[in-house]
């Protein structure tokens, strides 16, 4: 077993354990705290269903974005969905067989690459040329574009430049998975690729990333609009009403 | 007419460049001591203030979802840079909701977060400098909480529940502002902002009466804590004697009387406007909202009515229910509370009401969609009511109705200028050029449909109005109050 492989697969249960451990925390965190009054943004759904519908398309097809401003929308959307199909193709390297769906995709998945990447520097380019938008950015909002441009391209590169040990590479995962570890090609792109993956598993709880499931415990978004129906009342407050006749 | 500069809609920029610090000189009075007291707050910035404000932050982190979820999730995409009409009007990025969100996002990163506590620089996190306090009371004044960019924002995030969260803060460590605080000092004392007694309010509405017996030779009503009357009508003080909102309140005399429906005003309650959510102060803002309880149980009324006033309707619509209610002991048959335009809208549909349309044929009419009534409130049992009563009322009460551009009415409204807590004459400058994106869409209006006057449905935007438009080129009475037109229409006595 190299000293690669076994820095790579620490690495990786490291990340994963940060990833998965730190959003948890951050779920029960937003999912304890209360919210005290009923903010929506009117017009909004007065049944649970429309809510659902509401969150639905704000998470599928960013409405409120779309209405904001056509560019950002654009770019936004080509990394997203760009990054969804990317993603989605890759859960052939996790699974054994390769489920029929993710094998169907694959041509899809393989060229999404770019319009993740495209949508990327149209987003960096308006932070760097949109003067509103270059003042509202730290080092971290570029240095976020960056990593997800280079996780990108190095990832295309293997695609579509210089293949990799795609067989090693996927016994190396599966290996992962089940706690019988498999040699990790020593591949130049491949220990690029892999090692801005695991730092932005790592960041992923700990930066704007949370944005993903902040956009669920959003109350202008995600709360009915029924105030004068039903009584909303939080833990906290329902302590201040003790002292009322 | 101005030491500052008023926009002119000719030539401004629809989408300016951002010019740093030019709103920065801008912040309100402070709060004297005993304005502070009276709401149980500090008198003056005490000397532990650091340690206070950051306790505060992470009590209110705990106890709103909202701010914690908004604080971490904004990724500074840049679709709210252009929604806030502060920034529109000033250009002072600053202005801009996640620029002005981010004066308290990078103290909250700097003590909250990992990034912020370990790489500052790179999050643009800060430590909590006296600077950045002085900052907050400037910036956080300059955010009239009409929910524009929470429209807009892929999560929601809206810069009010920011900007309340700020006021609060500063508010506990004795940075009050004179104009809120004061107000809501005189509503625990007296029952309502203007600090208007029991008796003057009588003596005011024994005045109406008259006046209204003067033109129409009808005896309506302005009833003052009468016991056992059917409605409680809650509306704002500068309904009173402000113009044009007193002849709002001639209006909803009129209907009420020729609805036969019995009614009161309350002394004790004689506010609509909360601003406790100015403050973010839930204490405050439920014990104001209490005073409304108490009065409707004083009286044993069987319904309550609100008139026109934006905020005041946000809270009674969204809130008053969570602050004081349970209602049960109210006519279920209700909503509670409900809004003096689907009262008014509900006779009209039913055909209680006679109207002449041609009592309003002088005006080309326009609305403005109130900010809080917009996006944070209901009208009817449908959502998009808050837009369509107003209208339908205007349109059953005016021969000439013309809406201004799509993207400046219903939730794309822009808010007046003087909203959250902003109209007081400290901020003049603020308002003048906050007011710039609305004052824009009813020149278009104005030049191309002749439009002649805009109703309104809040005594915030009625006042701010009044006072703002002569700087660009219109006059004060050109705003009118939505009840002032049906008071013109209106035909009292039997129906024909």
């Amino acid at each position: 077993m190299s000293a690669v492989t076994v820095v790579y697969a620490l690495l990786f249960y490291v990340a994963t354990a940060i990833l998965v451990g730190g959003l948890a925390y951050r779920i029960y965190k937003y999912a304890k705290t209360p919210a005290p009054l009923k903010i929506p943004t009117t017009p909004a759904p007065v049944t649970g269903f429309g809510v659902v519908l509401r969150m639905f398309r704000e998470v599928a097809f960013f409405e409120s974005l779309f209405r904001s401003n056509k560019w950002i929308w654009l770019f936004g959307a080509l990394f997203h969905f760009g990054l969804f199909l990317v993603l989605a193709r890759h859960l052939r390297y996790f699974t054994q067989p390769v489920w029929l769906w993710v094998y169907l995709i694959q041509p899809f998945g393989k060229y999404a690459a770019f319009a993740m990447v495209a949508g990327l520097l149209g987003l960096w380019g308006r932070r760097l040329l949109v003067d509103r938008v270059r003042y509202i950015s730290a080092p971290s909002d570029h240095l976020m574009l960056a990593l997800l441009v280079g996780i990108g391209l190095s990832g295309a590169s293997m695609t579509f430049v210089s293949h990799t040990d795609i067989v090693s590479l996927k016994a190396f995962i599966l290996g992962l998975i089940y706690f019988d570890w498999q040699p990790l090609p020593a591949d130049g792109l491949l220990l690029i690729h892999l090692a801005l993956v695991a730092t932005l598993m790592i960041v992923f709880p700990i930066s704007k990333l949370l944005h993903v499931p902040g956009v669920f415990f959003s109350p202008t978004r995600n709360q009915i609009d029924n105030p004068r129906e039903k009584r909303h009342l939080a833990p906290w407050a329902a302590e201040l009403e003790r002292d009322r006749t | 007419m101005a030491d500052f500069e008023v926009p002119d809609l000719k030539t401004y920029p629809r989408l300016p460049h951002i010019h740093e610090g030019v709103m920065a000189h801008s912040k309100p009075f402070l709060a004297k001591p005993e304005m502070q007291a009276d709401l149980g707050f500090p008198g003056e910035l005490i000397d532990n203030w650091q340690e206070v404000a950051l306790d505060k932050m992470g009590e209110l982190l705990g106890k709103y979802r909202s701010f914690q979820v908004y604080l971490d999730s904004c990724v500074k995409c840049g679709a709210c840079t252009d929604k806030c009409h502060y920034f529109l009007g000033t250009t002072d990025p600053k202005n801009m909701p996640v620029a002005r969100q981010d004066l308290l996002r990078k103290v909250y990163r700097r003590y909250f977060t990992f990034a912020g506590k370990y790489f500052p620089k790179l999050v643009g996190a800060v430590d909590l400098t006296k600077d950045v306090l002085d900052e907050w009371y400037s910036y956080f004044h300059q955010c009239s909480q009409c929910r524009r960019c929470s429209v807009f924002c892929p999560y929601g995030i809206d810069t009010a529940e920011i900007s309340m969260a700020a006021r609060e803060i500063l508010d506990s460590v004795g940075l009050g502002q004179k104009y809120c605080n004061e107000i809501i000092g005189k509503v625990f004392k007296i029952g309502n902002n203007l600090g208007l007694p029991g008796p003057a309010l009588k003596d005011t509405l024994e005045g109406l009466e008259e006046d209204v017996l003067d033109d129409t030779g009808v005896e309506v009503r302005y009833p003052l804590d009468e016991k056992g009357a059917e409605v409680l009508l809650i509306t704002p003080s500068a309904d009173f004697f402000a113009e044009p909102h007193v002849d709002g309140l001639i209006g909803y005399g009129k209907v009420f009387h020729q609805a036969g429906i019995s009614w009161t005003m309350s002394s004790y309650a004689s506010e609509a406007a909360n601003f406790g959510m100015f403050i973010g102060s839930y204490e405050n803002m439920r014990k104001v909202a209490l005073r409304i309880r108490k009065a409707a149980l004083d009286l044993g009324v069987k319904r309550i009515v609100f008139g026109e006033c934006g905020h005041a309707w946000r809270v009674a619509y969204s809130f008053l229910n969570t602050l004081a209610g349970p209602f049960d002991f109210l006519d279920p048959r209700y909503p509670v509370p409900q809004h003096i335009c689907e009262f008014t809208w509900d006779l009209i549909q039913r055909g209680a009401l006679t109207l002449d349309k041609s009592a309003n044929d002088d005006m080309v009419v326009t609305f403005h969609d109130s900010c809080n009534v917009a996006r944070a409130s209901r009208m009817g049992d449908k959502p998009g009511g808050q837009f369509h009563i107003p209208r339908e009322i205007i349109k059953a009460t005016c021969n000439h109705f013309v809406d201004m551009p799509i993207d400046t009415i219903h939730d794309s409204t822009f808010c007046c200028g003087g909203g959250g807590g902003l109209l007081t004459d400290d901020l003049m400058e603020l308002r003048v050029k906050g007011a710039m994106p609305r004052m824009r869409a009813l020149k278009q209006v104005a030049e191309e449909n002749g439009v002649t006057h805009m109703a309104a449905i809040c005594a915030i935007c009625k006042s701010q109005f009044t006072k703002v438009i002569p700087y660009y080129g219109f006059t004060m009475d050109q705003i009118v109050s939505v009840h002032q037109l049906v008071s013109n229409a209106i035909v009292l006595g039997a129906k024909q």
